[in-house]
Parts: C-alpha cells; structure tokens; sequence
C-alpha cells in the first residue's frame, strides 16, 4: 500500500529516494557506492548522455525556508559537480563591498593602525554590489563609481555630571567604545542618489570595535570597494555556504522491527525521525523528519536492532544552508552565484572560439613540443 | 598574474585533429573544473575526460580530453560549456520558480 503512495506522488523526491542507484551506503564503519554512475557507457544499454529536457524533468528546486539572514532550500537531480561549484562560488566569487583604504589621520587608542584596520575592513556593510563598479588596481583613480567613502572620528572624553560612586566606563565617560555604527557615511558625486534608498552602512551598527578611555581618539578616512572572496574573506558575502545530502532510512517491508523494540529502535535517531505507532507499535519514517536526522549510526551498534534498517544518503537530492552576511537577501544569493558561473562559461566560451579561429587560420595548431 | 597569457591554450603534445588535447584554462579553478569535466563525461563520444590544478601557486587549471572515432575535442569542449550553461539557466528558472509558488516557511531570525 505504501508502494502504491509513492507511485502516485508527483515529486521527483521520492522517486530519487526510492532509486537505488542513487544511494551512497552508511554501514558501521564504512561508505559505499559514492561515486555517481550516471554517465555514458556505464551501465549496457543504458544512455545517460547529457539531455537537457530529461534533466528538466528531473531537476526540482524546493525553498523550504526562509529568513532576512537564511535561507534552506533543496536541490534535487543534480551532481555534486554542480552543488559544489554553486557552494564555492558563493563563498569566493559573488562580490560585495568592504573597506580597503584606510587613511590614518589620528590614533591614539590602544590599538595599532594595522590592527585597526583590519578590523575595519571585516565590517559588513549593507551596500548593493550592483551598484557598484569594481576597481580594478590599487592605482585606478577612486570615483563615486568604484568607491565608498567613510569617515570615522571619536574622542573619548570624561563624564563631568557621571555619579560619583560610578565605576562603569559607559557612565564615566563619553565614547568609551567606538562602534560600527560610528562610521558616517561620505556621499561623493552621484552617491547621494544612487544609495538614496539605502544609505551606505555596517549591517550590525552595535560591533565593538575599539575601547578608549579619556584623552584617547580616532580621526580616520575609509574607502570601501568592490572584492571578491577568493582575495580576502572579507568580501565574502556568507557567513556559511553550504549542502548536505538528504538522509534516507530504509526499512524491510518484509522483515519489520518487533513491537517490543519499537521505542528503543526510534531513540536510535534524531528526535521526529521514526514514528511508532500508539497502537499498534508499528515503526515508519517521518518525511519531514527524516531531514534532520544526524545519521550517528547509532542503530547499527545494537545487533538486535541493525537488521532491520539500512542507512543510506540520497546522492543528487542536496539540502543547502545559506546564510548572508548582509548586503544581500538571502533568496538573491543562489542566483547571484549562478549569474558569476554563467559569466565564467560564456567568458571561457568566447576565448575558446578565438582559440578555434586561430587553429583555422594558421591551419595548424600548436601541437610538437618546440 | 599577466594579461598576456591567454584564457585558454592547448598544451603541446595534441595531434592535428586535437582528437586527443589537453586544455589549460587560466585564471580557473575547481570551482568550474570539476562542473566543466563532469558534463565533457556525460557525452558519449568523450572517451576519457579528467581535471586537475597542477599547483596551488599557479592559477589555472588543465583539463584533459580524449575522444572516440577521432572526432574533434575542441567542439566536445564548446558544447559542454554550451550545455553547462543552459544547466545552469534551467537550475535559476527553477528556483525563481520555487521563490514564487512554493509555499514558503518564513522564519524571523535573532540577530
């Protein structure tokens, strides 16, 4: 009866999970069958070249959930060539703004120039990339079309009306603590338009970035440019990128788990994983809660238990973990890594056609060793 | 590293009809590399297809191309990268698809 569900379903899901050529194996110590075989002459008789309508057919994308910093969604028939290349892009190639420049005109704090301004450089700004041009060279000349100007001045000065008894720094003095909400934005040229809807500032205003005590100050100038993550993490728009793949728990139809062992076959596994029945003490596998199982393994250290289950995770079914930074929303992000690898390929496109044009020309191509 | 070095260059060693052709791709890393081999493997005339990035200093990747019935690797190579990017395209429609219809657990998030 179950199998007849499952026949029924429109969801491309179930039919991956019940596939088992899309299986890698969870035994106690080891993994099996972790390579895809989905390719050309893999299997007698069997196609598998690439088709793109099949892989429409195929594909499905689920947003599950949904946060102003997060975001869950799965990716189901593709590779992991594919996640991986959408998970590293994310993190190292989607550009977004951070300050670079950092012009010292005073400091007397505790802490260093370079320390500081490293520190500054790590605050994440709310800036829209797009809006933006990168700068290509440290020596391009700064325009109010590659660079964001901030200005940060603090004196750290002490409280005259502070009661006497106080020993708190906040009430002592006037700007004990530099904040990223100290930093004030500069518009330079058209800026004042452009970032009109959302002015230029850190995302977390309440960063601590320095302490100062009376008599000490800060004068600084910052230019933020555009970046990406592979130069410094900075410019990384993520705090975390990343997939897992969707676990699935096999139980025998055949051979199903005793009543008596119900409940100690369910503490197994992460809490909502297996249902058990209140009757009937019949063990199945919650669908939504089959994704938050850790897959400890925990089952197949009990002898009398491990019969009756196999562990496995769902090779092309991917549930990824997006969590922004700020500048963009999260649902924006996967798209933003998908425009940068359709812009790789075409780049790469184009050079490889010239280098297709050259061959032709010259009617040879480069190919003993000189 | 240099303007002068082109994106992508054949190493020496490929026969005329580049049947056989090892590609290097500079300026590139995993990140399309292992996309780029694994959809060269998804085409039948593709004989053998591998990657790597040869040193972690050097910024650019080689990928190695053979195919059967001396057929051209270079065209293989233009209609995977064709292919990647139609991929590519299908995976963005169906998530600004999933972004419209489906039905969405919005969560609010402690900052």
């Amino acid at each position: 009866m179950i199998m007849a569900q499952v026949s029924t379903s429109t969801s491309t899901t179930e039919q991956s999970s019940f596939n088992p050529r899309v299986h890698v194996g969870l035994l106690e110590e080891r993994v099996t069958n972790v390579s895809s075989t989905d390719f050309p002459g893999h299997y007698p008789d069997e196609d598998y070249s690439w088709n793109l309508k099949e892989f429409k057919k195929k594909l499905q994308v689920k947003i599950q959930k949904l946060s102003t910093r997060s975001i869950e969604f799965d990716l189901v028939g593709i590779d992991a060539s594919i996640a991986n290349a959408l998970r590293r892009i994310l993190i190292a190639e989607v550009p977004t703004i951070a300050i670079e420049y950092v012009y010292v005109w005073n400091n007397t704090s505790v802490m260093v120039d370079e320390v500081f301004s490293h520190r500054l450089g790590l605050i994440p700004l709310n800036v829209d990339p797009a809006l933006l041009e990168v700068k290509e060279s440290s020596s391009d000349q700064a325009t109010d079309r590659n660079t964001i100007v901030f200005k940060l001045h603090v004196e750290c000065t002490r409280n005259t009306v502070a009661p006497r008894n106080s020993t708190d720094p906040a009430v002592l003095y006037n700007n004990s603590e530099v904040l990223a909400g100290n930093l004030e934005w500069v518009s330079q040229g058209e800026q004042s338009e452009v970032f009109a809807a959302r002015p230029p500032a850190p995302t977390i205003p309440e960063t601590v970035l320095v302490k100062l005590r009376p008599g000490q100050g800060i004068e600084m100038e910052m230019h933020a440019v555009k970046g990406v993550g592979k130069d410094h993490a900075k410019f990384s728009p993520v705090a975390t990128a990343s997939y897992r793949l969707l676990p699935h728990i096999i139980l025998d139809e055949a051979n199903p788990v005793p009543p008596h062992l119900a409940t100690r076959f369910r503490d197994c596994f992460s809490p909502g994983v297996i249902k058990v029945d209140l009757r009937t003490k019949k063990v199945s596998v919650d669908k939504r809660g089959v994704r938050g199982e850790t897959m400890s393994r925990e089952v197949l250290r009990h002898p009398d238990l491990a019969e009756y289950v196999k562990l496995a995770r769902v090779r092309d079914h991917f549930i990824f973990n997006i969590e922004s930074e700020g500048p963009y929303e999260p649902q924006r992000l996967p798209l933003e890594a998908i425009r940068v690898m359709r812009e790789k390929l075409s780049a790469l496109k184009s050079a490889t056609e010239m280098l297709r044009a050259q061959g032709n020309s010259d009617g040879d191509v480069q190919m003993t060793d000189t | 590293m240099s303007e002068s070095l082109s994106k992508i260059r054949i190493m020496p060693g490929a026969p005329s009809d580049l049947s056989a052709a090892t590609y290097q791709i500079h300026n590139e890393t995993h990140t399309l590399g292992n996309a780029l081999r694994w959809m060269l493997m998804k085409n039948p005339k593709v004989e053998f297809c591998g990657y790597s990035a040869p040193h972690p200093s050097e910024n650019h990747i080689q990928i190695r191309i053979q195919m059967y019935d001396n057929s051209s690797s270079l065209t293989a190579l233009l209609c995977a990268l064709d292919d990647l990017g139609a991929l590519f395209e299908s995976i963005e429609d169906a998530f600004k698809a999933s972004l419209e219809h489906d039905d969405i657990e919005v969560w609010d998030e402690r900052r």
